[in-house]
């Protein structure tokens, strides 16, 4: 029997008395594009950063490819893993902020480098000629000595995919892709996205973009005020919704 | 004569015509005003009780650039030793172990507290509280043959630099936004890494200013350690002007040279900036 890459069971976190996830469950499969939908403090970029540890949760367990996040279990008892461990199990996960989040005093080029060199210790002749071939994925080999100042949003947008691309995760986080572009950048973003869901990439998707969902995802998972509402195919979901609540959702937005 | 040619709407057509110079002449009165102001003052020290030839004379004396050379060696020992230490108490400032920060918040207290003649005054007695220091076993000495003047100055300014320094680091790496770190985590970095390669340096180029503004103040700041006997430019001067009696005459070579030394920094502090400005557009200038 095969198991799903993420298993999040029961998972609550608050801020303070801000409950952003009431025990949420969900399973992301091997090839899975998934998008999560619904308004903002909604807990859906919470979840995402979940996955990654960004945000540590309050209960429940989240496994990241059979490996149970952040905690060990010994003794009958959870132990918390070191900062080191935690940094092991980030690797297996990409992620895309809203916000780029390039690093500014460094090239398109070296951004991508970065973390294949300095983390995971691979030769640098290797890791640029890999960054290389990221960037032509991406369409933007003529950019690779650009710092972050001197490239559209969109374009950074693509080197922070491609630098989460070159550290080989088994699956891509992306955190609200495209609310941060001008509207005539989305569109490169997205067809970058849909290439790389093509490609077989596994991925987890919080976005605004219901055209993007009804097109490329596989499964569309509405949340509301910290709990998954609705979850199942995206013509189902935005297609054809079941609960009250995502019908009202679905008809304000679009 | 033709009619000036008028534009949409009977506008008059000015793109040929030229924007007549400004006559400043509030400008010229205030900088005359200056000037005379600064000839009084410059003929009155020509007038006074200053025998300029002694200035010329000392400029250059041994003593004098023996003093210039170890006012700078302490200088900038003690800036290097102030930023290793403002970087590592920041460092630990802005960790989550509640222990470090405390220790890190003490030295910052501890050091700022107090008036660096005083510290300098504390080292340079050590000798008076321990007769001898050393690690009990593997090696000891006499606490007045280790704290020379050199050691004494070098540790004083250099402690009190770093309780300052942190601070200018601490606020340099404030200013760096929290995604950058999150980004740094998301690609595996653990925190020192993080903070060595993503955050340190770009907030080199927010704390280089106030860095600089610290180092000419470092490079003044050596004066002090002529109370504990460092050899340093004021030190030397003063003994000069012990054997001589020419105390004005000295205390001008010595200004002279602090001006000169303060002179040079300040284009080789914007050198560092364009260093430190890479990827970023509004600096780039």
């Amino acid at each position: 029997m095969t198991r799903p890459i993420v298993a999040i069971r029961s998972v609550s976190k608050a801020f303070g008395e801000f409950q952003a996830l009431k025990r949420v469950s969900l399973d992301v499969w091997a090839g899975e594009v998934l998008c999560v939908i619904g308004a903002s403090g909604s807990g859906k970029t919470t979840l995402l950063r979940c996955i990654n540890q960004l945000t540590s949760i309050d209960s429940g367990g989240i496994w990241l490819d059979g490996e149970l996040l952040g905690l060990r279990e010994e003794g009958g008892r959870l132990h918390r893993l070191t900062p080191q461990q935690i940094a092991r199990q980030r690797l297996k996960t990409g992620m895309v902020f809203q916000r780029f989040n390039l690093f500014p005093h460094r090239t398109a080029l070296e951004n991508i480098t970065e973390g294949p060199v300095q983390v995971q210790g691979r030769k640098r002749e290797d890791a640029r000629a890999e960054a290389m071939e990221l960037l032509r994925r991406v369409g933007l080999a003529a950019k690779a000595d650009a710092y972050p100042a001197e490239l559209s949003g969109g374009q950074q947008q693509r080197v922070a995919i491609a630098r989460a691309l070159a550290m080989k995760p088994m699956l891509m986080l992306f955190d609200e892709p495209t609310s941060a572009l001008d509207p005539e950048l989305v569109g490169e973003v997205l067809s970058v996205m849909k290439e790389l869901a093509r490609s077989g990439m596994t991925m987890m998707v919080v976005t605004h973009e219901l055209g993007f969902a009804r097109e490329v995802a596989d499964t569309v998972v509405y949340m509301d005020h910290g709990a998954i509402v609705e979850s199942g195919t995206a013509a189902d979901v935005l297609g054809a919704p079941r609960e009250a609540r995502t019908q009202s959702f679905l008809s304000a937005v679009i | 004569m033709r009619a000036a040619p008028t534009l949409a709407g009977g506008f008059p057509d000015i793109s040929e015509l030229t924007v007549a110079r400004q006559a400043h002449w509030r400008r010229w009165l205030t900088a005359a005003a200056i000037i005379v102001v600064l000839a009084a003052i410059g003929r009155a020290f020509a007038n006074g009780q200053i025998e300029w030839v002694y200035v010329g004379r000392f400029l250059t004396a041994t003593a004098i650039l023996e003093g210039i050379v170890n006012t700078m060696v302490m200088a900038v020992l003690a800036m290097a030793l102030g930023i290793v230490l403002g970087v590592v108490v920041a460092i630990m400032r802005l960790s989550p172990n509640p222990v470090l920060t405390s220790v890190a918040a003490g030295y910052t207290w501890l050091f700022r507290g107090t008036p660096l003649i005083l510290q300098l005054l504390l080292w340079f007695n050590l000798a008076l509280v321990f007769p001898t220091i050393g690690i009990p076993g593997l090696w000891s000495a006499r606490a007045v043959d280790v704290m020379t003047p050199f050691l004494s100055a070098l540790l004083g300014l250099g402690i009190n630099q770093g309780a300052y320094t942190s601070e200018v680091m601490r606020a340099g790496m404030l200013s760096v936004d929290a995604g950058q770190y999150e980004a740094a985590q998301a690609i595996g970095m653990g925190r020192l890494r993080a903070l060595r390669r993503i955050i340190l340096p770009q907030a080199m180029r927010v704390v280089i200013p106030p860095l600089g503004n610290e180092f000419i103040g470092m490079v003044k700041a050596t004066s002090l350690a002529s109370v504990i006997q460092y050899p340093e430019l004021l030190h030397n001067a003063e003994n000069i002007y012990y054997a001589n009696s020419r105390v004005i005459e000295l205390l001008i070579v010595a200004g002279l040279w602090y001006l000169l030394v303060v002179s040079i920094l300040t284009p080789l502090q914007m050198l560092l900036e364009r260093r430190f400005a890479r990827g970023s557009l509004q600096i780039a200038r």
